[in-house]
């Protein structure tokens, strides 16, 4: 029985996290209508600057995570402008091209710097405190980001455009400016989700392709475009992935995982939560 | 002729490109052209979908594994002949593509491709954990046994590379027959508006799922070479994400929808791609270097070389189709 309760705390808790590491792109395709296939290099560029900051300046991933914020918000801009804001009318094989390329851009110099050795952080506290302290982080997050959306001026206009952009534009929305700040907004998320999990796990470079990966699985099951549908996605995910650990071969997890993804696309396409 | 002008010259950059190992006799130009002439194929293939029918499978390597894989489990454990585990490589991998396409193709955009993304990566997990197709592993030849029906190894690199170059031709040629014929049509119509081209009668989802199936036949039959040249394969060669965005990189490259483009485009990307692999200087940096490259053209020339060409030089305008 000690089991099962592990299992389901131990999935709650990565749930939240993997919750975190979709929000961001769950924001982008509602807002935008974009996939954003450098949503994995941006994790990954998460985990390596929680890296660099604690190996040089010995500041925690739970402090470092406001700093990979606010340059995941600057970063998220500048990438809106240099790479998506031309293309954005263009159709979805230009989004996913010109965002593949971003993250081949990412990834490669990531790589030319550290190689794709694993790295891991020496926090000095055991997996499972270091699990609730980033889950706890990236509950918090996603209840400022609800507050965020529903409560304020910005959030309200973000909502808008994503619903209707020619309207919102109308209303005197600057629909621009939003759209660059949703983007600066999902990449700061994903780079936060980065920041939590190198406090868990081991990272390389090529780790934030998996991430991605369950991304689009959590974003399906929560409805594409819902942000709060991918924090419970995101949820569902983890426990299934550690609940059914126990009954199956670990390996063949993730083939389920994608079977589902492929069914509910199939069959309930505006995501098991409904979605909007 | 004028207007087939695109479909002679690649006709003659792939003999070419089969022409030039044989004639000099060097296995390393065997080497070279033998992945030229595969990304030929594989984007030529990709092509009769995204090109024609504006689906994008961002998942299509899925093919390529499939077909590596049946081919490589007919010889590994049945030693059954290269040609006819090839042809059920094919024929397998452009079933499935039949099935899923079935069910796939109902889904749009980005849907559609997230959808593909998801097929790949299940078929990887799934592969990994089957025991007779080696697990994570993988399989590996007894080379000397693999080989020996073809007289020795040398003599079956060849022979597989001679069998590439009959199957790039083939998917050149198929191309080119299916955009010119009146089911080349419908793919269009589907790609510029599917409803309409439904309503006018056009049976799209059948229109569609036969795409979906051509497109897939090459890649497995290019797998099953490329594996059968290895002498290995494993889930994550056979199943790698990167490959097929090379796939789409390579037919925007060189243009889309076009038959001139995905060749132009595969020789154009392997060329830069060897330069930067090659380079000391941008050894490290080739994946970054890709891309700005990437990005670039994404932005400024979305239709390709192809379509640069046309639009600025006169002579060409009605040249590609």
């Amino acid at each position: 029985m000690n089991v099962y309760v592990d299992a389901l705390i131990n999935g709650v808790l990565l749930g939240l996290i993997y919750g975190l590491a979709a929000m961001g792109l769950a924001l982008i395709w509602g807002v935008m209508k974009v996939i954003n296939l450098s949503h994995g290099a941006f994790i990954t560029l998460g985990m390596f600057f929680s890296y660099v900051v604690f190996t040089s300046l010995h500041f925690p991933p739970y402090i470092s995570v406001f700093m990979a914020i606010i340059v995941g918000l600057l970063a998220g801009v500048i990438t809106y402008f240099t790479a998506l804001h031309r293309v954005l009318n263009a159709g979805e094989l230009s989004t996913l091209l010109s965002t593949y390329s971003v993250s081949l851009i990412i990834i490669g110099l990531l790589m030319f710097v550290f190689a794709t050795t694993p790295k891991a952080l020496n926090l000095g506290m055991n997996i499972f405190t270091a699990k609730m302290v980033a889950a706890g982080f990236s509950f918090v997050f996603s209840v400022i980001l609800y507050y965020f959306l529903y409560k304020t001026d910005t959030g309200m206009a973000i909502r808008a455009v994503s619903q209707h952009p020619d309207a919102s534009k109308l209303m005197g929305i600057d629909t621009v400016k939003i759209l660059a700040f949703s983007f600066g907004l999902g990449v700061a998320l994903a780079m936060a989700a980065g920041t939590l999990i190198s406090m868990i796990f081991p990272f390389s470079v090529l780790s934030g392709g998996l991430y991605e990966l369950k991304s689009f699985v959590i974003c399906v099951i929560g409805g594409l475009g819902n942000p709060l549908g991918a924090l419970i996605g995101g949820i569902v995910l983890g426990i299934l992935e550690n609940v059914f650990g126990l009954f199956v071969n670990q390996g063949i997890v993730p083939f389920i995982e994608f079977t589902i993804l492929i069914l509910i696309l199939l069959y309930k396409p505006q995501g098991l939560l409904g979605g909007h | 002729m004028k207007k087939h002008l695109g479909f002679i010259v690649s006709l003659l950059i792939i003999l070419a490109c089969g022409a030039y190992p044989i004639v000099t006799g060097s296995p390393m130009a065997r080497e070279d052209m033998f992945v030229m002439l595969s990304y030929i194929g594989l984007a030529l293939s990709l092509n009769v979908l995204m090109g024609f029918t504006g689906y994008v499978s961002f998942g299509h390597v899925v093919f390529f594994g499939i077909g590596g894989y049946i081919t490589f489990a007919l010889i590994y454990h049945y030693g059954i002949g290269l040609i006819p585990a090839l042809i059920a490589g094919g024929i397998v991998a452009a079933l499935i593509a039949g099935l899923l396409g079935m069910a796939v193709l109902n889904l749009r955009g980005a849907y559609f491709a997230i959808a593909t993304i998801g097929i790949n990566e299940a078929f990887k997990t799934l592969i990994s954990n089957i025991d007779y197709l080696g697990g994570a592993e993988g399989l590996f030849f007894n080379l000397r046994k693999a080989y020996s029906p073809y007289g020795g190894s040398q003599k079956a690199l060849w022979y597989s590379f001679i069998l590439l170059v009959i199957v790039t031709l083939a998917a050149l040629i198929v191309s080119f027959l299916v955009k010119r014929s009146k089911f080349g049509l419908g793919l269009f119509s589907i790609r510029e508006d599917e409803d309409a081209a439904k309503v006018l009668g056009i049976n799209t989802k059948l229109y569609k799922t036969i795409a979906f199936m051509i497109s897939a036949f090459f890649p497995g039959m290019i797998g099953g070479l490329f594996f059968f040249k290895n002498g290995s394969i494993d889930p994550n060669s056979a199943f790698h994400l990167l490959k097929s965005v090379e796939m789409i990189f390579m037919v925007m490259l060189g243009g889309i929808g076009t038959i001139f483009g995905p060749v132009v485009g595969a020789l154009t990307y392997e060329e830069i791609r060897s330069y930067l692999l090659l380079n000391p200087a941008f050894k490290d940096l080739h994946l970054a270097i890709s891309g700005v490259i990437l990005l670039l053209i994404v932005l400024f020339i979305p239709d390709g070389i192809v379509g640069f060409l046309r639009r600025k030089i006169k002579f060409f305008k009605e040249v590609f189709e």
